[in-house]
C-alpha cells in the first residue's frame, strides 16, 4: 500500500501512463519527442494511455464542465482501470489541470459525479472513481522519480551557467484548491512562487535568474480573439525575463510555450518591439545536459531559435 | 480617477527618468494601487482604504477579485509589487536599487496590462486558471 513518502513516491514515479494530449501531438511536439527522450536518458519508463481523448481543453470546460469532467475521467479511468496505473503523468499544464480539476470534482461534487456515471454507462465504459490514480506533472516525476541529486549524478555537457528565467504559466498552480497536495511544506510545490523548475534547471547547471512574473497572465486563451493584449502581456513577460538577466525563458507547458514564441514575433511585427530571450522547455534543457544532441530534443522544432543561445555558452 | 492608458503613459514618460528610492518605490506603488482602483470603481463599488499585510494593494486586490476567481491571475504580480516596493527600502548599490525599480516598473506594467484587458474583455482569465464556466450564472 503506497505511503506517500518521498521513497514510496520515487519508486512509484519509475514507471507511469503517460497522457501527451493534443497539443503535444501538435504544436508542442518538441515537448513530447523531449520529455520521451529526457524518460529514457533517466531511466524512467513511460507507458502512453492507449486510445486517449481530449481532456476537454479550455474549449469544452467553458461550454460545458461537466462534460470536461467525463473527458479528462475517461483518460483517467483508462490508466486505472486498463492499465492498472497507480499515476499519470500530464506534461501539458492544460491537461495536468483538467484532470487535476476532474478529481477534485468528483471527489467533492455529486453531480458531477452523476453526469461522468451516466455519461460512462452510455459509453458502456467503467466510470473513474476518485482516488483510483494519482494525477501528476512531467516536473513532480522527474523532481520526485530521481530528483536533483539523481540528476547532478547523470549530467554530462551541464548547462555551464546558462541563465534561465522559468516561466510556469498560470494553470500549473491556478485555482488552488484542485492542487491540494501544493502548500505542504518543504519539499511541495508552492502555487505563490513555485519551483520545481528551478531546482531541477539548476541541478543541470543552470543558473536561475529571479524571475517575478513566473506565474503572471500571458492572455492564455485570449490569444486569437484579442490578440494585442496578448501580445503586450507577453512583451512585458519577455521584457522582465531579459532585465533579469536571462538568456533563455524554460517552459513547461506547450500553451505557454506556443504564446511566447507567437507574440515575440508578433510583438516586433506589429508594435516593433524586439526581444533576443529564447524560449525551450525545461525537457529540452535537462535533455541537453544529460548528453542528448539538440536534435533529439527537438530543438530545431522551436519556433525560438535557442540554438544560438546554446551554442553561445557552448552548451550544444 | 485615472484611466489605465494613463496610468501607462505616465510609466513610459517618468520611469526612465526617475532615481531608484523610496520616492520612486511609493510612486509605482500609488500607480498600482491606482490600477486597482480603476477595476474597483468599474465594478460599481468604492475603492477601500484598508491595508491587508500592510499594504493597500493587497486589500485592493482582494476586493476587486470578490466572485470572480479569474482575478486571481494577478493576485501573485500584486504580491511581487509588494515585495519590490520591500526590496527597494534595503540598501542596495546604485546598479542593483535600479535594476529592482525598473523590474518593479514592468511589474505594475503587467498589472495594468492584465486589469485593462479585463476592462475590454471581461472574461480575460476565465478561459484558463480561474476555470470559470461560461454558463454559470445560468445554471
Amino acid at each position: 500500500m503506497a505511503d506517500g513518502s518521498p521513497k514510496d513516491t520515487h519508486a512509484k514515479y519509475q514507471k507511469v501512463a503517460y497522457y501527451p494530449g493534443c497539443a503535444l501531438e501538435g504544436t508542442g511536439h518538441a515537448y513530447n519527442r523531449s520529455t520521451k527522450a529526457v524518460g529514457k536518458a533517466l531511466g524512467l519508463e513511460l507507458e502512453e494511455v492507449p486510445n486517449w481523448n481530449c481532456c476537454g481543453a479550455m474549449e469544452v470546460k467553458n461550454i460545458d464542465p461537466k462534460v470536461q469532467t467525463y473527458l479528462s475521467s475517461r483518460v483517467l479511468a483508462i490508466a486505472a482501470h486498463e492499465m492498472k496505473a497507480d499515476v499519470v503523468m500530464a506534461p501539458c499544464n492544460g491537461c495536468y489541470h483538467n484532470l487535476k480539476k476532474a478529481e477534485h470534482d468528483l471527489a467533492h461534487d455529486p453531480s458531477s459525479r452523476e453526469v461522468v456515471e451516466k455519461i460512462a454507462a452510455k459509453a458502456g465504459d467503467k466510470p473513474y472513481r476518485a482516488g483510483d490514480v494519482e494525477t501528476i506533472h512531467a516536473l513532480d516525476w522527474i523532481k520526485h522519480g530521481i530528483g536533483e541529486a539523481g540528476l547532478r549524478a547523470r549530467v554530462k555537457n551541464g548547462l555551464k551557467g546558462l541563465k534561465v528565467a522559468n516561466y510556469y504559466g498560470c494553470m500549473y498552480t491556478r485555482p488552488r484548491h484542485i492542487f491540494p497536495e501544493k502548500d505542504r511544506g518543504p519539499g511541495s510545490e508552492s502555487t505563490s512562487k513555485p519551483h520545481f523548475m528551478d531546482d531541477l534547471l539548476e541541478a543541470a547547471g543552470a543558473e536561475n535568474v529571479e524571475f517575478p512574473l513566473k506565474t503572471a497572465c500571458c492572455g492564455g486563451a485570449h490569444t486569437l480573439s484579442d490578440s494585442d493584449t496578448s501580445t503586450k502581456l507577453v512583451l512585458n513577460i519577455l521584457r522582465a525575463a531579459e532585465a533579469a538577466g536571462a538568456e533563455v525563458i524554460a517552459t513547461e507547458c506547450p500553451t505557454c510555450h506556443s504564446g511566447l514564441e507567437m507574440h515575440q514575433v508578433r510583438a516586433e511585427k506589429v508594435l516593433g518591439q524586439k526581444t533576443k530571450v529564447k524560449m525551450l522547455y525545461f525537457t529540452q534543457l535537462l535533455g541537453i545536459a544529460l548528453g542528448l544532441s539538440p536534435r533529439a530534443v527537438g530543438v530545431h522544432e522551436n519556433v525560438s531559435d535557442g540554438i544560438e543561445a546554446l551554442r553561445a555558452r557552448n552548451v550544444a | 480617477m485615472k484611466r489605465i492608458d494613463a496610468i501607462e503613459r505616465e510609466l513610459d514618460d517618468a520611469l526612465p527618468a526617475m532615481g531608484a528610492g523610496a520616492a520612486a518605490a511609493r510612486w509605482l506603488l500609488r500607480l498600482a494601487e491606482q490600477v486597482l482602483e480603476a477595476w474597483v470603481v468599474a465594478r460599481g463599488d468604492v475603492p477601500t482604504e484598508e491595508e491587508r499585510e500592510g499594504f493597500r494593494l493587497l486589500a485592493l486586490h482582494r476586493q476587486g477579485a470578490r466572485d470572480l476567481p479569474s482575478f486571481n491571475a494577478c493576485r501573485e504580480t500584486c504580491r511581487e509589487i509588494c515585495y519590490h516596493y520591500n526590496l527597494l527600502a534595503l540598501p542596495a548599490s546604485q546598479g542593483e536599487a535600479a535594476k529592482r525599480l525598473g523590474m518593479m516598473g514592468l511589474l505594475v506594467r503587467h498589472l495594468a496590462l492584465f486589469v485593462g484587458g479585463k476592462l475590454e474583455v471581461e472574461k480575460l482569465g476565465d478561459f484558463c486558471c480561474a476555470s470559470s464556466p461560461m454558463r454559470k450564472r445560468d445554471e
